[in-house]
């Protein structure tokens, strides 16, 4: 089957779903996964007659996210090779700190990143270390744990694509996002 | 799939079948377009673009198969391409031969082109649309037969039979069992989305296990290949997730406070090391499958990380910055007093043992520049393998005489397969993005 040929069928049923009021959000997907996070797994491999080659696969779409205090910024950097959080960081943990005390119900994730140099599972590991530092951070200033979590996402998710200096001090980060 | 959502649907709407149907419809063609942009890999083969002089090669001739040309494969070059990819065999050209197994080999052309081995046999269809493949090896030198090959496979599974042939023969002129007939699986990253696949061992047959908008890292196959451990973040932290690869099942097995990665499982299959963050640090768990608390295997604080199993299931091998930077260590699998393993430099990750237990690949930094280097244990005495800066995330082949790895060439990531000398090497290059994280599992029953 062409792809053109599958885009028409998709726009034709598309339209068909719109005009008799079948949101695409009402769209039951089969989920044969443990977690609710929108997956859909369907057998592409092909398994008839016994085959040993067939792998079924599985689809993962975007999970949401929430805002967190507005005009503030979201990311602490840090130097090369460091994890501790800078002086001129400080404002912006505070008002993530005042924010969090405010809103008792909700949750930031502080997200470490590390720039490209060396291997993925030890980047992650480096990251968490830095997440780690803007938990305590937090934590000093009175954000409960609970409203806490440390993560990482090594060097997976650089926020600039270079392999100058200048790009790598931007990849060597924390987020904080809720 | 269509047949199977539809008795899904029905068993729970039974009054709203029509409207169901419908919207089964749309999931389904939905399902079918991501699939279409996706499904189909346009990776192509590992290809040797690196050989040594001055080697040994046994010089072979897979003729071409009787039947092939109107078969689904091409049973003759998949044999040939695995067996030069070892780096002990030269694939010398079968010209116009016409053969099979039944055939009584004219010994003279095959020795004036210095032949030392050949192969012939064929591929049919059977009426249930299995085929059936055969193959003779002959000793061309003493001009003797050497053995029969025999399979029965549907068509979905004919290059697994060719990779058959390749280890049959490979096993019958080395002595050494082959490892052609087992599958890596990888990571794409391309147009934004993440991609987990499995593919043959020549980096061929490429399926899709999963697909996702987050970062995919460090799959790791379970010992009898059925199963794939690894890290997603879709959850937007790292996850540990355990994948049943024909059914598309899938759980996760870690997901605790903070980050969870590096999966490595237990030869028995039944439970996994892993690193969590959730006491602080990253240290090393060990996780039993069948459920239950996780068990620490490292003291707090500091790194502990990318746990490695060796082969006996004796120790554990691990990255830590114990000594003030990651160095690779080595304890008792239950947890207990480590031992440092290695000594050069000040930045040695991503541990990988072979099966028969008498290697441990490993990424060194050397200069500004990451590559891979290999360690004999009896002896301590190391090697590195590559020219290359940016390697990653070494493993070894079943039978422990290959190893792939990733690296960076010509800007773009890579996969790479060398032989333990490093002399010949083969590189598999994604066309429409990045490839990584490589992992060999074993080889298919």
């Amino acid at each position: 089957m062409s792809k053109k040929f599958l885009t028409s069928l998709l726009l034709t049923a598309l339209l068909a779903g719109c005009a008799s009021g079948v949101k695409l959000d009402d769209v039951p997907v089969e989920d044969k996964s443990a977690t609710s996070s929108g997956v859909s797994a369907q057998g592409i491999g092909n398994n008839a007659n016994g085959a040993q080659t067939g792998v079924a696969g599985v689809v993962v779409e975007k999970s949401a996210s929430g805002t967190g205090p507005v005009g503030v910024a979201h990311v602490v950097f840090f130097d090369y090779d460091s994890f501790v959080v800078r002086a001129e960081a400080r404002p912006v943990i505070e008002s993530h700190a005042r924010f969090l005390q405010t809103n008792k119900q909700r949750k930031a994730n502080l997200e470490g990143h590390t720039d490209e140099r060396g291997g993925r599972e030890y980047n992650l590991a480096l990251g968490q270390k830095r997440a780690e530092a803007v938990r305590q951070a937090l934590s000093l200033l009175g954000v409960p744990e609970s409203q806490l979590e440390a993560v990482s996402y090594g060097k997976e998710k650089p926020a600039a694509q270079g392999s100058a200096e200048s790009d790598l001090a931007k990849n060597r980060r924390v987020e904080i996002r809720y | 799939m269509y047949d199977h959502d539809i008795r899904n649907l029905n068993g729970h709407h039974i009054d709203m079948k029509l409207v169901f149907l419908r919207i089964d419809l749309l999931s389904w063609l939905l399902k079918l377009l991501v699939l279409s942009t996706l499904a189909v890999p346009s990776w192509a083969q590992f290809r040797v673009e690196v050989t040594g002089v001055g080697m040994t090669q046994l010089p072979v001739v897979i003729a071409p198969f009787k039947g092939e040309a109107t078969a689904p494969q091409k049973l003759a070059s998949i044999v040939q391409a695995d067996l030069e990819r070892s780096g002990q065999f030269k694939g010398l050209a079968a010209g116009s031969a016409l053969m099979d197994e039944t055939s009584r080999p004219d010994w003279s052309p095959w020795r004036q082109l210095s032949a030392e081995a050949l192969v012939a046999g064929s591929v049919t269809r059977l009426a249930d649309g299995r085929f059936d493949v055969r193959a003779r090896l002959w000793d061309v030198v003493k001009g003797q037969e050497k053995g029969d090959f025999k399979d029965t496979v549907s068509a979905a599974d004919l290059r697994l039979s060719a990779h058959r042939i390749a280890d049959w023969v490979y096993q019958q002129l080395t002595g050494t069992p082959g490892a052609f007939a087992s599958r890596i699986s990888y990571v794409t990253k391309a147009g934004g989305r993440y991609s987990l696949w499995i593919a043959d061992s020549d980096g061929e047959n490429a399926q899709s296990a999963l697909s996702s908008p987050e970062p995919i890292i460090s799959p790791s196959w379970s010992p009898n290949g059925a199963q794939l451990a690894y890290v997603s973040f879709e959850l937007r932290k790292p996850v540990v997730y355990v994948h049943e690869l024909a059914t598309g099942q899938r759980r996760p097995v870690a997901n605790f406070k903070g980050s969870n990665s590096a999966p490595a499982w237990s030869a028995d299959g039944k439970s996994l090391a892993a690193t969590l963050s959730r006491d602080g640090g990253s240290q090393l768990f060990r996780i039993d499958l069948a459920g239950g608390e996780p068990r620490r295997l490292s003291p707090p604080g500091g790194i502990n990380t990318e746990p490695a199993f060796s082969p006996d299931g004796s120790a554990l091998f691990f990255v830590s910055d114990r000594g003030g930077s990651p160095q690779i260590y080595r304890m008792p699998t239950q947890g207990g007093p480590a031992e440092r393993v290695t000594f050069s430099g000040t930045y040695n990750i991503s541990p990988a043992l072979s099966p028969d237990g008498r290697w441990l690949a490993y990424v060194s930094r050397v200069g500004g520049g990451f590559r891979l280097h290999l360690m004999e244990l009896a002896t301590g005495q190391v090697v590195a393998l590559t020219d290359t800066s940016s390697d990653e995330r070494p493993s070894f082949s079943p039978n422990s005489r290959l190893l792939v790895y990733a690296t960076v060439f010509q800007g773009r990531e890579s996969l790479m397969t060398t032989t333990l000398d490093g002399r010949i090497k083969a590189r598999l290059a994604g066309q429409g993005g990045d490839i990584r994280e490589p992992h060999w599992g074993p080889v298919r029953k």
